[in-house]
C-alpha cells in the first residue's frame, strides 16, 4: 500500500504519522514473477524483487502527496552510491520530507542486503548521501546478519540521522504436494508476528552501541508490541504486515492501544518508555 | 490462510479455439464475481474469475494471452494446480429487472452472475459482445438456464454488428432496468457507465495482482481502493471517485499505462 499517491493517502487517513514509500529505483522495474506473497502460519513471506516505477514516474505521486500535506519518506535502492546520491537529490527536489535507505531487501541480486552487509559500503553510500542532501537520512538494515552492530555503526559513521531495524528475515516455504520452493525466486522475507523477537533484539543491540535514534519495525500489530520496540530503544515504529492482520486502520488502533497502556502503567511522555529496558 | 492448496484437475473443456474451462474440487463458498489466486507450478500465479460455482466443484474459464494462460491452456485432467482464495467481494444482485453486458471474456464472470439472478426469479437481458463469432462461448449455457441473450460481434459474424455498448443503448432505451452489471474491456464499461443514466450499476475490474489479499497494494485505484479486497467489483458511486477507471491501469512495474 505503499506504490501509489492514492494509497498512500489512504494509509494516513487510517492513522499513520507519515508514510514510508515502496523502495524507488533510478528506473523502472518488474520485480519478480507470481507467486510473490504468500501467507504462512506465523507470518507473511514475500519476495517481490523490488518492483518500482523508476524515479521519473514516481515524482508525481509524491508532488500529490506533499500537496495535502502528508509526510513522506522517500525509500530508494541502488546498486552503487552514484545511484542512491542521484536518487536521494531527486528526492528531496520532488519534497520528500525525509529518505530511507534501503540496504537490507534480502532478495535482490545486486541490491539491498548485498549492499547493506559491508560496512565500508554503508558508511560510504550514507556519507555521500547526508553530503548531498539536507534532509534526515536513515538507513535500513537487515537482521540477516553477523555484523549488525557494525553496519549499524557505520552507517552512524556515515552521519546517518537515524537506523530502521528491521527489514524481512530471509526464509523459505516448500511445498510438500508440488516439492518446490513456493515463491517464484525461492527465496523470500519474512514478516509479520514470527519476527518481532528477532526485531526487538536487533534493535536492542543497536540502541546499546549507537547514539543516533532508531525506527522499530518488525511483527508490529497491536499498541504493545510498539511500546515493547521503544522499551527495547526505537523513538519510533513502522508498520507494514499489521496492515493485514488488524485492517487498515490499524495505525490508528496501535495509537489508541499505546495511549490507554500509558494511562494504565501511569506514563505521561513516550520518552520515559524509550529505552527503558536497558536500565 | 492465504497459501494456494494443490488440486488436480477434474475436467477441461475446450469452449472456442482459445478458451477453455478447467473444473476443481474447491468447496470454498464463493460467489459470482469474485476471483481465485491459481498457481501454475513453475509459471506464474494469476487471478482468475470463477465461472462455474456449486457446492464442491468451481470452475474458471480463460483465453490464451500470455505465458500463464498458454501454459493453464495445456494443463490436462489430473494435472496439479494451486488455488487460494476466493478474494473479493462478488457482485450485490438486486432488483426486479437486470441487464448483464459482458464483452470478450468477461462473459465468463458474468454467466454464474446471471444464472444466480435467475434463481432468484429475477428478470434478466444478457448482451454477450465478442469480435467475432469464434470468440463467444456460452450462448448456450445462458439461454438453457433461461436467460434472454443478445449477440453482438464487431465484425457482424453473429447478431447485431458492431459493439456491445450501442446494442446496450438500444435496449437501455427500449426497456426499464433495476441494475446494470458488466465484465469487459475497461473501456467498454467506461462507456456503458457513461450511458447508464440513473440506473445502479456494478462494473468488475481487472487490475494486475500480486498478493490478493489486501497488502502489497499493487492493485489499488483511486484513493488506495483495493480491486483485490474492496473490489474487483465496484459500484456507481465508488466508480465515480476512481479517477483510473477508463484511463490507466498499473503494470507490474506500478507504471501507469492508459487504456
Amino acid at each position: 500500500m505503499d506504490e501509489d499517491a492514492g494509497s498512500m493517502e489512504r494509509i494516513f487517513d487510517c492513522g499513520a504519522s507519515a508514510i514510508v514509500t515502496k523502495s524507488i529505483g533510478l528506473k523502472p522495474h518488474k520485480g519478480y514473477q507470481n507467486p510473490t506473497v504468500i501467507q504462512l502460519e506465523y507470518g507473511i513471506l514475500n519476495a517481490l524483487g523490488l518492483p518500482n516505477p523508476g524515479i521519473d514516474n514516481f515524482k508525481n505521486e509524491i508532488i500529490k502527496l506533499n500537496k495535502l500535506n502528508i509526510p513522506v519518506i522517500g525509500s530508494i535502492f541502488g546498486s552503487d552510491y552514484k545511484e542512491f546520491v542521484e536518487l536521494a537529490e531527486r528526492m528531496q527536489i520532488y519534497g520528500v520530507d525525509a529518505l530511507e535507505l534501503n540496504m537490507s531487501c534480502p532478495h535482490a541480486k545486486g541490491y539491498g542486503l548485498e549492499l547493506g552487509c559491508n560496512p565500508d559500503l554503508v558508511k560510504k553510500i550514507t556519507s555521500q548521501v547526508k553530503k548531498t542532501t539536507k534532509i534526515p537520512v536513515f538507513v535500513k538494515i537487515s537482521p540477516n546478519l553477523e555484523n549488525l552492530i557494525e553496519v549499524a555503526k557505520s552507517a552512524e559513521d556515515g552521519n546517518a540521522d537515524g537506523i530502521v531495524a528491521i527489514n524481512t528475515v530471509k526464509a523459505m516455504k516448500i511445498d510438500l504436494e508440488l516439492k518446490i520452493p513456493v515463491l517464484s525466486n525461492k527465496i523470500g522475507g519474512y514478516s509479520g508476528n514470527a519476527i518481532k523477537p528477532i526485531g526487538i533484539r536487533c534493535v536492542y543491540e543497536i540502541s546499546k552501541n549507537v547514539d543516533i535514534p532508531i525506527i522499530g519495525v518488525g511483527g508490529i500489530t497491536t499498541g504493545e508490541d510498539a511500546i515493547e520496540y521503544l522499551m527495547a530503544g526505537a523513538s519510533a515504529v513502522q508498520v507494514g504486515s499489521g496492515i493485514y492482520y488488524r485492517g487498515l486502520d490499524v495505525f490508528k488502533k496501535i495509537c489508541d492501544e499505546i495511549e490507554i497502556w500509558m494511562k494504565e502503567h501511569g506514563y505521561n511522555n513516550l520518552l520515559e518508555i524509550i529505552g527503558v529496558a536497558h536500565k | 490462510m492465504n497459501y494456494p492448496k494443490i488440486l488436480h484437475i477434474i475436467e477441461t473443456k475446450k469452449e472456442t479455439s482459445d478458451i477453455k474451462t478447467i473444473m476443481f474440487e474447491y468447496s470454498e463458498d464463493t460467489t459470482p464475481g469474485q476471483f481465485f489466486m491459481i498457481w501454475i507450478p513453475r509459471v506464474d500465479e494469476i487471478p482468475m474469475s470463477v465461472s462455474y460455482i456449486s457446492k464442491k466443484v468451481k470452475g474458471i474459464t480463460f483465453k490464451r494471452v500470455g505465458e500463464a494462460t498458454d501454459a493453464l491452456f495445456e494443463l490436462k485432467e489430473g494435472d496439479k494446480i494451486g488455488i487460494r482464495g476466493p478474494y473479493g467481494n462478488g457482485f450485490k444482485i438486486d432488483g426486479k429487472t437486470i441487464l448483464f453486458v459482458a464483452g470478450g471474456t468477461g462473459i465468463a464472470m458474468i454467466t454464474p452472475t446471471v444464472e444466480k439472478a435467475i434463481d432468484k426469479n429475477i428478470s434478466t437481458k444478457v448482451i454477450i459482445g465478442a469480435k467475432n463469432k469464434d470468440e463467444l462461448f456460452f450462448e448456450t449455457r445462458l439461454k438453457k438456464y433461461g436467460a434472454e441473450v443478445y449477440v453482438s460481434t464487431d465484425d457482424g459474424s453473429k447478431g447485431y454488428k458492431g459493439v456491445t455498448t450501442d446494442l446496450a443503448k438500444q435496449i437501455i432505451t427500449n426497456n426499464k432496468f433495476d441494475l446494470i452489471l458488466t465484465c469487459g474491456p475497461e473501456l467498454m464499461m467506461k462507456k456503458l457507465f457513461d450511458i447508464s443514466q440513473n440506473i445502479p450499476f456494478q462494473a468488475s475490474l481487472e487490475r494486475y495482482m500480486k498478493c490478493g489479499f489486501g497488502i502489497c497494494g499493487q492493485c489499488c485505484v483511486g484513493k488506495g481502493l483495493r480491486v483485490c479486497t474492496e473490489g474487483p467489483v465496484f459500484d456507481k458511486k465508488m466508480l465515480k471517485d476512481i479517477e483510473d477507471f477508463g484511463f490507466y491501469k498499473r503494470d507490474a512495474t506500478g507504471q501507469k499505462i492508459k487504456f
